[in-house]
């Protein structure tokens, strides 16, 4: 059943979201990444994972909060579809913290997709990233960060919203970075975010 | 020679393009097609060429995508009347998702679109295939604009109302409505003058071949009207909205179309005019193919853009390709119903 429902599922989100893919100064590769992204609508986590080539879209999670995502049978569906991984953004210990979990959950074979700004962003600019993405990369400096930006999908389905319009939309993958030695945190995040910040003037630049 | 392709068409089972003079339209429109793609091909080859290497790119560009409807409209006429329907629902739906995609609209619009893209854009095509003159016709200018400004008045968001609701009204309008009329040719059963007689008797041929002459008679009107800018372009007419359109290009391309459609009708008798009926339609669709690109060449000006293409990278650019298409379709539709449709009776007068 699976077999079926996950293609199809991930070529009607890349219909409807219209998305175009460009790897900047990149390319697709199954090695263990982590890509960041700039969140403004519930439908990011979907088509950035629908729109990884297949080999990769296997060993790719997306990182979703559980209390939207385990919200009704539909939503539990899909998640299921598409592999999430989901946290509990109330249930948050000083022991198992995501951090932990998320390491534990992707093994030496799975690749992530996370949001540092923690919630969806309404005003359209780039907000804070949450200092997640730092000890994640702390804790596995091998892995590769690949900055992200999506464009245009929160027109595609805004906050509040439950049914999509179908425009057009663009994802943008870029170089990877990772934790330099000796980096201070807030130097770090500041470079993480100038990296999805640099693809999204990469994109306004081309059209 | 072109009866032997008769049998290949009714593998296919449907009789829209079981016309000698329709086949052999396509077949020559196909061929040349071919023949300028390897023109293309030759001139990107040569290393020391004196042609502008942007000029050739645009021309590239221009024969690969015209191929491409051609053989797609040819694919879906053999198919039948309600896949060249749906093909046409499908480039308008496109095209107004790049309309759309290419306007700044509010969150306040979100469920407007909503019903302008999945309600009023289904229907219209819907209502073109079921041969609903009385309803495709209205429900767009009637329905829909009434609609559009209504739903938004009821969020609570008022700013720049009358700016997004004209822009929400024009897309539809353009990339929808007037397009479908392309599509609503087939519906039309027309009648055709005998000299003869002197009377009007029901014309044989088929209005599968009254659309390709239309498509292939805007494609001509582009490709001259570009011909007739480079070569003897001197006054242009508004410089800040398209550079390169000049008055001798309008004028020239108008002329020369009337002429090819004269040709046309003379030699693949796939319309019911008459030869200077043929001309006179081929005129209007060059004016107003011609009126259609500065129109989106102003819309794409005013928000910055080239290409509607460039605007999500990767995207072909359906509005570029269709814009001349969308203004002529319309006009083109009404004026053949006007003079020579059965069922409207203007031409007992």
């Amino acid at each position: 059943m699976k077999q079926i429902a996950v293609p199809f599922l991930a070529a009607l989100a890349k219909v409807l979201s219209g998305a175009t893919v460009r790897w900047v100064d990149c390319e697709p590769d199954t090695v263990q990444r982590v890509y960041f992204a700039n969140h403004t609508s519930h439908l990011d986590a979907l088509v950035l994972w629908s729109s990884l080539p297949k080999h990769i879209r296997a060993v790719t999670r997306p990182v979703a909060a559980a209390d939207y995502w385990n919200g009704g049978p539909v939503r539990r569906y899909l998640a299921s579809i598409f592999n999430a991984l989901l946290i509990d953004r109330k249930m948050v210990k000083v022991r198992n913290t995501p951090i932990d979990i998320m390491i534990r959950e992707i093994g030496f074979k799975d690749s992530l997709i996370v949001f540092p700004e923690g919630g969806r962003n309404l005003s359209g600019s780039l907000g804070e990233f949450k200092s997640g993405l730092f000890y994640l990369a702390k804790k596995r400096p091998d892995l590769e960060l690949m900055p992200v930006y999506i464009d245009n999908l929160n027109r595609v389905m805004p906050k509040g919203e439950f049914l999509p319009v179908p425009l057009l939309s663009c994802i943008t993958i870029g170089a990877p970075i990772w934790l330099e030695s000796g980096e201070k945190k807030n130097e770090f995040l500041d470079r993480a975010r100038e990296a999805v910040l640099r693809l999204k003037a990469d994109c306004d630049n081309v059209a | 020679m072109i009866a032997s392709f008769r049998p290949v068409l009714a593998i296919f089972g449907s009789d829209l393009l079981n016309d000698t003079g329709t086949i052999a339209l396509v077949l020559v429109v196909t061929i040349s097609l071919v023949i300028l793609l390897f023109v293309g091909q030759w001139l990107k080859r040569k290393p020391e060429s004196h042609f502008d290497p942007a000029i050739v790119r645009t021309f590239n560009k221009r024969v690969s995508s015209w191929l491409t409807i051609s053989l797609m409209l040819v694919l879906a006429l053999l198919t039948n009347k309600v896949v060249t329907v749906v093909l046409f629902g499908l480039v308008s739906f496109w095209a107004l998702r790049e309309f759309i995609t290419m306007t700044p609209t509010r969150r306040g619009d979100h469920r407007t679109l909503f019903w302008v893209f999945l309600g009023f854009t289904p229907a219209q095509y819907v209502l073109v295939a079921m041969d609903k003159y009385q309803l495709f016709t209205i429900v767009i200018p009637v329905y829909a604009m009434l609609f559009i400004p209504a739903r938004i008045a009821f969020t609570s968001d008022h700013k720049r109302f009358l700016e997004r609701t004209a822009k929400i009204q024009f897309g539809l309008l353009i990339c929808v409505y007037a397009l479908s009329h392309a599509a609503a040719l087939l519906n039309l059963e027309l009648v055709t003058y005998d000299f003869g007689t002197s009377a009007y008797v029901p014309w044989k041929g088929k209005p599968a071949g009254l659309l390709f002459f239309f498509v292939v008679i805007v494609q001509v009107s582009d490709m001259l009207h570009f011909v007739w800018d480079r070569l003897f372009g001197r006054h242009v007419i508004a410089a800040t909205v398209n550079s390169t359109k000049t008055w001798e290009g309008l004028i020239g391309a108008a002329c020369c179309t009337a002429l090819v459609g004269i040709l046309i009708q003379l030699l693949f008798p796939v319309t019911p005019f008459t030869w200077y009926g043929a001309g006179f339609m081929a005129l209007i669709i060059s004016a107003m193919a011609s009126s259609g690109s500065m129109t989106m060449s102003a819309i794409k000006r005013d928000r910055g853009l080239n290409d509607y293409g460039t605007l999500v990278t990767g995207h072909a650019g359906v509005l570029d390709r269709i814009d001349s298409v969308c203004f002529a379709a319309p006009i083109f539709f009404h004026v053949t119903r006007l003079f020579l449709d059965a069922n409207s009776g203007a031409y007992l007068n």
